[in-house]
């Protein structure tokens, strides 16, 4: 879901992109290896909820860019509501506790 | 469902395209990690550390590439087919022991495979050509005090076909021996009476002309056309497209071609090959007995029914008896103690599948057995090679490799072997589907048509074969890879002692299997041997040497009766003035003989029947000398003469059994006995003899004079001691010189007709001795196996034995002793196996105890024989060891 949200604010973007990305917007709380990345990203290809094309860096690398596909907007709002719904529903429950 | 879908559309096309995609997923990490550099240059760190720092904050590459690569394609296939190419690779190896190990599996599957070919082509699918075989069913009649099934009469028939609404069809198909006359050429050959809805309702469309039509098979001689076979129609008639419409003569009658069958449809009748069809309506022209088809008590036909769909057999059988039930109650005179009843195509009792049932059942068990051999022979081979293997599996698991991981492979390189065994046993099935055929005896005027079929069941089951066998195969090594340990496994040790050594228990007790199961197949084979053997000496109750049987049928020449009794005697006469010949006689059947004795409810003067019992014998209609000629002693009285004629007084010769059985004890010459409401007087007392089969019981029987019940239709019986060959030509002239349309029926001895009767007996014998042979081939070179590999693994004991001052002669038998003591474990087992099951042989025995202490000998003597010449060689090699080299080694 992270990586569905990163691409659907920044749009395509490559696997070095997407690690830094995600590093500075969890205030590098989450210290992933950034290789763990790449099978996830597969995963989403193989999904269909993004797609990969090679296209050149900012800095003229050949590199892989994602993005997000038609199935993977609608799959980001689907979490993105029923996230919403949990975690309102956790700090209910732990709101009345 | 869709993303599932994808998925495994995208994971499927990885495993095309590995190599670009592997070359993509480096680049793609090479430039993430290029770009990690180029940032942390940005910030200033050196060229060594932001490299450094780059790989930190990525991981390891390498971990990285392999999750990526499971997530990408499909690991498990990946590994397989690795896991295949080494296998392979393995094979190619070791020639030797992959095309032995192939072989054995080759003959455990392929027996398996044709053994399943033979029961799905003989008793489930026998006629390939036929529709809907799943739901066919063999309808017959049952009778009172009768364990067999009886035929059913035409009227019958017809009641049960109206009365009966589950069925989508009733056929009737009868078969019979007839005259086929081509130019002046008369022979024999077999064909089917049917009902008209026939190859409608098989579902077999001629290929020429058309099948019957309704109403064809009504009206007494009414419609005399015929669909002849395909194999007629190539071979007698080459191939003529104008066929249609031309004329044959069938049993001296003239039948017009309307129809040729498809090729490969051979009736409906399993053993035989029909050649011809003709419509009931012609019944007479075909059965002796006359006309039939008014006639409620006279029982001939044999039929078919096909269920509609979802209808079960137990449902169907509810109707027709019910049918039955009151056809009883309609008709007491006819059908009183009579039911219907329906079989499974398999154990169909007016055909070969009744016959074949047991002999298969007794081989189904039996190729169980070689598969269970062979694969404990394989399983001895591939343990011989994990020993030899076990520094691989160790450095495989010492680098990391699951036990798991192991196993699949060991059961990838089981399933290879076996793969290629299940195709090498497929040709076997594929080239043995016919040669049940060779085993039995060649008739004369019939062609034997006994195939095996290979469909998509009995693919699938070779397939489950298979699967068990690599199961089993695959087990061994597994066993023996769960044991290995890592400390331990740098050090080889060669330093076994013969018989010792744990690991050695596994493939010890896999020989002690082979020796039991090799040992359980040869007491089979010794008791189905002395089984026959005792039926061949059994006495039939008539000389079987020196008597000649043929028969010349009068029915197809047209022949009335008194032209056909003219025509016999004269025969006779010239047959009895022939150099050679002692007596010949006529008689309606042959003892022994595929057709079945009329059976008839009979009264007895004197005998008061039990309220249930309603008394019944079979009988045989034969002609003056036939006790004579048969060599059937008369225990009193006299046997028939030219002088019991029509006009003389009934009378009648009585067997023992019915002697004893309506008289008790008292003499019944000069007695009475009422059959079909006419009185005959006994006029002798014959001994028992056997009748339908050499096993019977005995049972009443009685016989009446020809000429008093005349049948047109009748065997002749030569006592001479001519061969068969020269009796023929004699024979055959002197009919010729009385009618040239006559044709004569094969000329046989009598011991013939017995031999052919026993041969499901004969087939059970040579197929379970040519398995037991393999088998026991099998335990031999497993035997050998272990035995050669005790001795190579402990020469180095062997040789300090040597040292210390053993002889060869010690050697010799510390090896035969252990070989032995593997051997008498395996037939101690197999002995308990055997007592438990020799008795599902029950069918196929003949007054042969299944604990017959013959068979347990000599298979036991056999299996021994065959294990010290497995442990000869062993021994000798155990025997030549040098002290000296086996000390340094």
């Amino acid at each position: 879901m992270l990586v569905l949200k990163t691409l659907d604010a920044m749009g395509p973007l490559h696997g070095f992109g997407i690690a830094m990305r995600i590093q500075q917007v969890s205030l590098d709380l989450l210290q992933l290896n950034q290789g763990t990345l790449y099978p996830a990203l597969l995963r989403l290809v193989q999904r269909g909820w993004i797609a990969s094309q090679w296209g050149v860096s900012e800095n003229n690398r050949r590199a892989k860019y994602y993005s997000l596909t038609r199935v993977g907007r609608k799959q980001l709002a689907e979490e993105a509501e029923s996230w919403g719904r949990m975690s309102a529903m956790i700090n209910r429950v732990l709101g009345t506790s | 469902m869709r993303e599932f879908f994808t998925t495994f559309v995208r994971r499927l096309a990885a495993l095309f395209r590995r190599r670009r995609l592997e070359d993509d997923l480096d680049e793609e990490l090479r430039s993430h990690l290029e770009m990690a550099v180029a940032r942390n240059l940005g910030k200033g760190l050196s060229a060594l550390d932001a490299r450094r720092e780059a790989l930190r904050s990525f991981g390891g590459v390498e971990q990285t590439k392999e999750t990526y690569r499971d997530q990408r394609g499909w690991p498990m296939i990946e590994t397989t087919i690795a896991d295949l190419r080494f296998g392979l690779r393995l094979l190619r190896r070791s020639p030797g022991f992959s095309i032995l190990a192939i072989l054995c599996l080759t003959l455990g599957i392929g027996a398996n495979a044709a053994v399943f070919s033979w029961v799905e082509g003989i008793l489930f699918r026998p006629y390939p050509a036929v529709t809907h075989q799943e739901r066919l069913l063999a309808l017959g009649g049952t009778a009172l005090g009768e364990a067999r099934g009886t035929p059913i009469s035409w009227p019958d028939f017809l009641d049960l076909e109206r009365s009966s609404t589950l069925f989508d069809a009733f056929f009737v198909t009868k078969i019979m021996g007839t005259t086929l006359s081509i130019g002046d050429r008369a022979e024999v050959t077999t064909g089917s009476i049917v009902s008209a809805n026939y190859f409608d309702a098989i579902g077999v469309h001629p290929i020429l002309g058309r099948g019957f039509v309704p109403g064809e098979d009504a009206g007494r001689n009414a419609h005399p056309v015929t669909v002849i076979s395909y194999q007629l129609w190539k071979g007698r008639f080459k191939g003529d497209p104008q066929i249609i419409g031309k004329t044959q003569r069938l049993n001296n009658v003239v039948h017009t071609i309307v129809g040729v069958a498809p090729e490969g449809f051979y009736g409906t009748f399993v053993g035989w090959a029909m050649q011809f069809w003709v419509p009931a309506s012609m019944e007479e022209t075909f059965e002796a007995g006359g006309y039939k088809l008014e006639d409620r008590g006279a029982r001939w036909i044999e039929a078919y029914v096909r269920l509609k769909p979802g209808v079960t057999p137990e449902q169907a059988q509810q109707e027709i008896s019910a049918v039955a039930k009151r056809l009883e109650s309609d008709f007491p005179d006819t059908n009183r103690g009579r039911g219907i009843k329906l079989w499974p195509l398999w154990q169909t009792p007016f055909n070969n599948a009744g016959t074949l049932l047991p002999t298969l059942e007794t081989m189904l068990a039996v190729v169980v057995f070689v598969l269970l051999i062979a694969c404990a022979n394989v399983g001895n081979l591939l343990l011989v090679r994990s020993f030899a293997r076990r520094h691989e599996m160790t450095v495989r698991l010492a680098i990391g490799a699951g036990r798991g991981r192991l196993l699949k492979q060991l059961f990838t390189e089981g399933l290879m072997l076996s793969a290629f065994g299940a195709v090498g046993g497929l040709l076997v099935a594929h080239w043995c589907r016919h040669a049940l055929v060779v085993l039995f005896p060649a008739r004369g005027g019939v062609a034997m048509h006994l195939p095996g079929e290979i469909d998509w069941r009995v693919l699938a089951l070779s397939a489950g074969v298979c699967l068990v066998a690599t199961l089993l195969l695959g087990l061994v090594p597994a066993i023996q890879t769960r044991k290995i340990d890592l400390a331990g496994a740098l050090k080889s040790d060669l330093a076994g002692v013969v018989g010792g050594g744990g690991r050695a228990w596994v493939r010890s007790s896999l020989v002690v299997v082979q020796v039991s199961l090799s040992f359980v197949l040869l007491v089979g084979a010794g008791l189905l041997l002395e089984s026959l053997e005792k039926i061949r000496n059994t006495s039939p109750g008539f000389s079987t040497r020196n008597v000649l049987d043929t028969a010349v049928n009068l029915v197809p020449a047209g022949y009335d009766a008194p032209r056909a009794q003219s025509f016999q005697d004269q025969l006779l006469d010239r047959v009895k003035a022939l150099p050679g010949v002692e007596f010949a006689a006529f008689g309606r059947m042959t003892p022994l003989s595929y057709g079945s004795f009329s059976s008839t409810a009979i009264a007895v003067d004197g005998y008061q029947p039990p309220p249930e019992e309603q008394p019944t014998a079979e009988y045989n209609e034969v002609g003056p000398d036939y006790f004579a000629t048969m060599g059937i002693p008369l225990l009193s009285g006299r046997e028939f003469t030219r002088a019991d004629d029509e006009k003389a007084a009934l009378v009648a010769v009585v067997n023992q059994t019915m002697a004893a059985q309506y008289w008790r004890g008292k003499d019944p010459l000069g007695e009475r006995v009422q059959v079909k409401g006419r009185w005959m007087q006994v006029v002798g007392v014959a001994k028992d003899s056997k009748y339908q089969s050499v096993r019977e019981t005995p049972r009443p029987f009685f016989y009446v004079p020809l000429r008093q019940n005349f049948s047109r239709g009748a065997g002749l019986f030569i006592r001479t001691t001519l061969s068969p060959e020269t009796m023929k030509t004699a024979l055959a002239r002197e009919v010729h010189a009385l009618d040239g349309n006559l044709a004569l029926y094969e000329v046989i001895t009598l011991q013939e007709q017995v031999d052919r009767s026993t041969s499901p007996q004969r087939v059970a014998v040579t197929l379970v001795g040519v398995l037991g042979g393999l088998a026991l081939l099998l335990a031999a070179i497993g035997l050998y196996g272990v035995m050669s590999y005790a001795v190579s693994e402990s020469k180095r004991e062997l040789g300090l034995r040597m040292a210390l001052g053993a002889g060869a002669g010690n050697l010799l038998r510390l090896v035969l002793s252990r070989g032995l003591a593997l051997t008498t474990g395996g037939m101690l087992l197999g002995m308990t196996v055997a007592l438990g099951w020799a008795r599902l042989l029950g069918n196929l025995l003949y007054k042969v105890s299944p604990r017959d202490p013959l068979a347990f000998g000599s298979a036991l003597l056999i299996m021994t024989m065959a294990a010290l010449a497995a442990c000869l060689l062993p021994a000798w090699r155990a025997m030549r060891t040098d002290p000296a080299r086996a000390l340094r080694e």
